[in-house]
């Protein structure tokens, strides 16, 4: 366990005064992925909310070396850098060990940044890659994304008589990082703030091996529909209904750091939705058949989710 | 084409120069810390994302523990997530119109 009195004495190193929204979570996740850090730590933003928020010409929020150049190609920098600094070490240029951190939205890494994401961690490069998963292109105006989940409201899937948000299922994408054989790779939420630090920690060693990866689950504002200081209490209840289970995955072996089911806190989705305005079509009466079909979908990766991490299903 | 000398170092922004920007100004909201009441977890520090919640870190009075001291008003968007996060409950949310009308008094 963290000790978080310990942790907090850490320096800040994603400071205030950039222009992310009041109440969005994703600095909280960046700035803890910067202190959980145990070396000096060089990082890649992709195209998103926190890249661009945080760093407005001609001011920046980072206190480390940070770079960006596209969206597509998060990965392929931190690749870049990790082995010019590998070849500055031999040839005695330098002599210092860093630690390479990725931190993408979904945008950058389900879609558009999973090509170099992928090859660089075929490739062996060692980095930690975080994403914070708002489930949209929250950034240009909440766009779809292929972390959206089922049913929500976007600007490229409205609401109207006929179709009721968006028709496909969400990508299930810390299991494409499962197939890439990684040492390490977890799926977090930031309402269970020591298991996520736990988490970020256990990332980093994992790099002295191979490429590592953590998905953070981190509610938008404005896209969602949602209060200002509601961010940790939605994470939460994503955590309770199942909608985003914990679980880390170390050297193959799937663990389920918390089963809701276990101590009876377990609730049913619409606790989640009903919170949030892109899901307010479905609290109608005539649209109860796309709550059960919401219902219907989270349940089944959660029983597959439990099979894998060894739980047996048949009991409860 | 550019050659290997005449390749641009793109913009460049020394890091936390963004400590330089208020973005107090936005707030509606002003958080007031109860310290009477507060256990000094941390929670508040950790989870504030605009940086906001001052400490002290290594606190005579908390025995070498940090410790919260107050807000850093000039970057606090109000967003209330320290209040919402704190087990005790001893930070209140007022307005912040509120707020300015004590501050002139004082």
């Amino acid at each position: 366990m963290v000790n978080i009195k310990e942790f907090a004495k850490r320096e800040v190193k994603l400071v205030g005064g950039h222009r992310l929204c009041a109440g969005c979570p994703a600095p909280t996740i960046g700035k803890l992925a910067l202190m959980a850090a145990d070396k000096e730590v060089i990082v890649s933003s992709a195209t998103g909310c926190l890249e661009v928020s945080t760093t407005i010409y001609p001011y920046s929020a980072w206190k480390v070396p940070w770079m960006h150049t596209a969206f597509e190609n998060t990965a392929a920098n931190i690749a870049g850098v990790e082995t010019a600094v590998k070849v500055l070490n031999r040839k005695g240029i330098i002599k210092k060990d860093f630690r390479y951190l990725c931190i993408a939205g979904d945008g950058g890494t389900y879609d558009i940044g999973l090509q170099a994401l992928s090859g660089a961690i075929e490739r062996g490069h060692k980095f930690l890659y975080v994403c914070y998963d708002n489930e949209s292109y929250s950034n240009t105006g909440i766009q779809r994304s292929s972390a959206t989940p089922l049913f929500a409201n976007t600007t490229t899937d409205p609401v109207g008589d006929i179709r009721k948000g968006k028709q496909e299922l969400r990508k299930n994408f810390t299991e494409i990082m499962v197939a890439h054989n990684m040492k390490y790779i977890a799926q977090a939420a930031l309402s269970n703030i020591q298991d996520m630090i736990m988490k970020l920690e256990k990332g980093y060693k994992a790099t002295d091996h191979t490429a590592a990866f953590i998905n953070i689950f981190s509610p938008c504002i404005p896209g969602w529909g949602i209060h200002d200081g509601d961010a940790v209490m939605l994470s939460k209840i994503a955590v309770d209904t199942c909608f985003w289970p914990l679980y880390e995955v170390e050297d193959g072996q799937y663990k389920l750091n918390y089963n809701p089911e276990e101590s009876g806190k377990k609730i049913p989705i619409i606790e989640f939705l009903k919170l949030q305005s892109r899901f307010r079509h479905l609290l109608d009466p005539k649209n109860a058949d796309l709550i059960a079909e919401f219902q219907k979908d989270v349940d089944d990766r959660w029983d597959k989710l439990k099979k894998k991490c060894g739980i047996r299903t048949d009991l409860v | 084409m550019l050659s290997k000398q005449e390749i641009s170092t793109g913009a460049q922004a020394r890091g936390g120069s963004s400590e330089d920007f208020n973005t107090g100004s936005w707030r509606a909201l002003r958080p007031i810390i109860d310290t009477s009441k507060c256990i000094h977890c941390m929670l508040c520090y950790l989870y504030c994302p605009d940086n906001a919640v001052c400490i002290i870190k290594e606190s005579a009075k908390q025995n070498g523990n940090p410790e919260v001291t107050g807000v850093d008003l000039k970057h606090c968007k109000g967003c209330s997530i320290c209040s919402q996060v704190c087990p005790v409950h001893c930070i209140k949310m007022i307005p912040e119109e509120e707020a300015k009308k004590v501050d002139k008094k004082d």
